[in-house]
């Protein structure tokens, strides 16, 4: 067998097929006017990675549904809008979400259309030398690390959405995790969209989380939308797990019925390293979760989950790679998904074992609920493996709510929308399962119970 | 008091039931007895409102109200039970979580307060052991990995915490050992009351041999087509349903 797989920094190819340069000067022409005043405009490095993200971008303008792995997302409404970058908001914002108890404090980042918020934010509880901190700080006291890492996994050359980040790259969040560091404590980075009621907003985050070898943590996304206005919040996140380190990563995307979230989250995993991902998607009226976890050293593990809950006209797009590079290595993914009305979910999953990576143990699991005649799923499962001695399934079913199921809660006298969110909940619990830790677990499963109440 | 006048049923365009009449008293227990395809368990379905039972002539009076106008939330609320022959495995829903939400849903709807985690727990730890369940199977998910025993012992288990009126137990015996069934039968036995009234439908005499009933009736071909005292049973073990233009079932 020809093998054919991915260098090391270039998980995906991203083909020009499809390129719409037309749609790039609506979003590079904003930067003209920024240029300089963007942060870090003095390092060298950070001026090539920018330009290099414009470029591209310029070259080949949004993803269309040419190209493969954007055949069931069009973004093609996004061309007919003219989108600004936010201005910086200086307004409170209460009721942070958070999966804390009452009362307990931790670390938080908070970000406001992509700007971070010192005001919002603390890095109490934090053990000494973890790293914490705003992007836009970490470009004057961190140079060097960001200059290690920014842009090593997130290729511009492959995605357009990533080069457009990197061209606009200025704000987010870094986490740096020292060796042997055991961060007991949540990290929770809140996202909030607030746009303008007068005009179409983006930002461009870009997220860095290190965990050097032997060190441990835990972060948590929360992305919620406070606004009515028409915001695209365009995340890039590096992730970079070191040998025996364990970066557990979990998400919960419940931005306001304008927003559109995109994101592409990239992670490596050294050998015996183990990087979870979770990510719970309730809102947008358009995502697209993109997740890549590379196994590039051996004995590595990652588990890539989530859920997706849909309704009305959203649609949720979820597409992961996992990439097992090196021997040894263990990976799972379990994704339940639930469409209501005319909504529509996106699942394309695939694992790519590459020629050295025998004794591979790779599961992949996808299970979508429809709940309405108009409700829509696109599945795409793509096993490719370059190895012979590797354990490798994949799983993948779209069903209704099964009717013997209703009929017996209700014949004990539990009514049909309190049986339905009782067979819902305990669908998409097989995927929440995979979330380790209990409040966090507790925390997510208060954001599909609320989704439920919303339904009646 | 359940009325079942001239009950017709289809299913698929099929008729099914043929004009049942039927009335129960409380306290009484009744036995349906008749041969496969009979329409025994369309009639318990009929009774407790599953989705696809159209029923096309007849009526169903039950203390007075329309049964067959309520939803099947409504029957079980107003105090009808239907044990399952074939209990629905329902991965992901704790038994304890469906035994509470359902106790509360009926004690709501009639009007009384809902039970907290304690009392729900005092009630159903007292149910468990008259009728020798662990606590193990109420932390599982509901019927998930039980046994045939097991399942219809906690189809028991519903009825007794769930107190209703108007119970029908729809092949019971089925997939049970003689031991089982002994078990099975004492806990339903012990629900007996003067004012509890209860229909049992089964193919064989056996289980009447411990849930002994005031009323036989034979089903045959949609219809009651012969009713007497608890004896009957017996000669139909003996001769089968020939006489009533069935084939004897296997």
């Amino acid at each position: 067998m020809t093998a054919q797989h991915p260098s090391p920094l270039h998980p995906m190819t991203y083909s020009t097929r499809g390129a719409d340069p037309a749609t790039a000067p609506a979003f590079l022409t904003p930067l003209d006017h920024m240029g300089s005043g963007l942060p870090g405009s003095g390092l060298s490095w950070l001026n090539e990675l920018r330009a290099a993200g414009r470029e591209r971008f310029a070259a080949v303008g949004l993803p269309t549904i040419k190209n493969e792995s954007w055949r069931y997302t069009n973004l093609r409404d996004l061309a007919k809008l003219t989108f600004q970058p936010a201005a910086p908001a200086a307004a409170a914002i209460d009721l942070l979400p958070t999966v804390r108890a009452e009362g307990q404090d931790g670390p938080r980042m908070v970000f406001v259309d992509g700007r971070f918020r010192a005001d919002l934010s603390s890095v109490d509880g934090l053990p000494p030398r973890v790293d914490l901190l705003s992007l836009d700080a970490a470009l004057s006291t961190h140079a060097g690390l960001l200059a290690d890492h920014l842009g090593r996994l997130a290729a511009a050359d492959d995605r357009p959405l990533v080069a457009l980040n990197s061209a606009y790259l200025a704000d987010g969040a870094v986490l740096h995790v020292p060796a042997n560091v055991q961060v007991e404590r949540p990290i929770e980075l809140v996202f909030v969209s607030v746009g303008s009621e007068s005009q179409a907003t983006t930002c461009h985050p870009r997220m860095l989380l290190i965990a050097e070898a032997g060190s441990k943590a835990v972060v948590v996304e929360h992305h919620v939308g406070r606004g009515t206005g028409t915001t695209l919040s365009n995340h890039v996140t590096e992730v970079f797990v070191g040998e025996g380190a364990t970066l557990h990563h979990y998400k919960s995307q419940r931005e306001g019925a304008g927003a559109i979230h995109l994101s592409h989250i990239a992670a490596t995993v050294a050998t015996g390293g183990c990087y979870d991902n979770f990510i719970l998607t309730t809102g947008a009226k358009l995502s697209r979760n993109e997740v890549v976890s590379r196994l590039d050293g051996t004995e590595a593990r990652t588990h890539v989950s989530g859920g997706y809950l849909v309704r009305g006209t959203q649609h949720a797009d979820t597409t992961t790679l996992i990439v097992h590079a090196k021997p040894n290595g263990t990976s799972r993914e379990v994704y339940k998904g639930v469409i209501d009305d005319t909504a529509r979910a996106v699942f394309q999953g695939k694992i790519t074992v590459c020629p050295d990576a025998q004794k591979t143990d790779g599961y992949q699991l996808n299970r979508a609920l429809l709940l309405s005649d108009g409700a829509e799923i696109d599945s795409k499962p793509e096993l490719e493996i370059h190895a012979d001695d590797v354990k490798c399934s994949h799983g993948c079913t779209a069903g209704e709510l099964d009717d013997d199921a209703l009929f017996y809660l209700r014949a004990r006298g539990i009514d049909r929308d309190t049986a339905q969110g009782l067979l819902i909940g305990a669908f998409l619990s097989e995927s929440l399962e995979e979330i380790a830790e209990e409040s966090i677990r507790d925390a997510f499963q208060g954001i599909v119970a609320g989704w439920l109440e919303e339904q009646k | 008091m359940i009325e079942i006048k001239n009950l017709h049923a289809t299913v698929d365009g099929k008729e099914i039931l043929k004009g049942v009449d039927l009335t129960i008293r409380p306290g009484e227990v009744h036995a349906i007895m008749g041969p496969n395809g009979a329409g025994k368990s369309t009639m318990s379905y009929v009774l407790a409102g599953r989705d696809g039972y159209e029923v096309t002539e007849g009526s169903v009076t039950y203390y007075g109200k329309d049964l067959l106008a309520m939803e099947p939330e409504e029957r079980a609320a107003e105090g009808v039970f239907l044990a399952f022959q074939y209990p629905v495995e329902i991965p992901g829903v704790g038994n304890t979580t469906f035994l509470k939400t359902a106790i509360n849903a009926i004690r709501k709807h009639r009007g009384e307060k809902e039970l907290d985690a304690m009392q729900f727990l005092k009630l159903i730890r007292a149910k468990t052991k008259a009728l020798g369940m662990s606590d193990e199977m109420l932390k599982r998910a509901v019927n998930v990995g039980f046994s045939g025993g097991e399942k219809k012992r906690n189809e028991t288990l519903q009825m007794a915490v769930l107190e209703p009126k108007f119970a029908i137990l729809d092949e019971t015996d089925s997939g049970l050992d003689i031991d089982a069934l002994k078990i099975v039968a004492e806990g339903v036995n012990a629900l007996r009351s003067p004012d509890r009234s209860m229909l049992v439908i089964t193919h064989y005499q056996r289980l009447l041999d411990y849930i002994i009933p005031d009323y036989v009736h034979v089903l045959a071909a949609g219809r009651i087509v012969k009713s007497g005292g608890k004896e009957l049973a017996l000669e139909l073990e003996k001769n089968g349903y020939r006489d009533f233009g069935a084939s004897e079932a296997a």
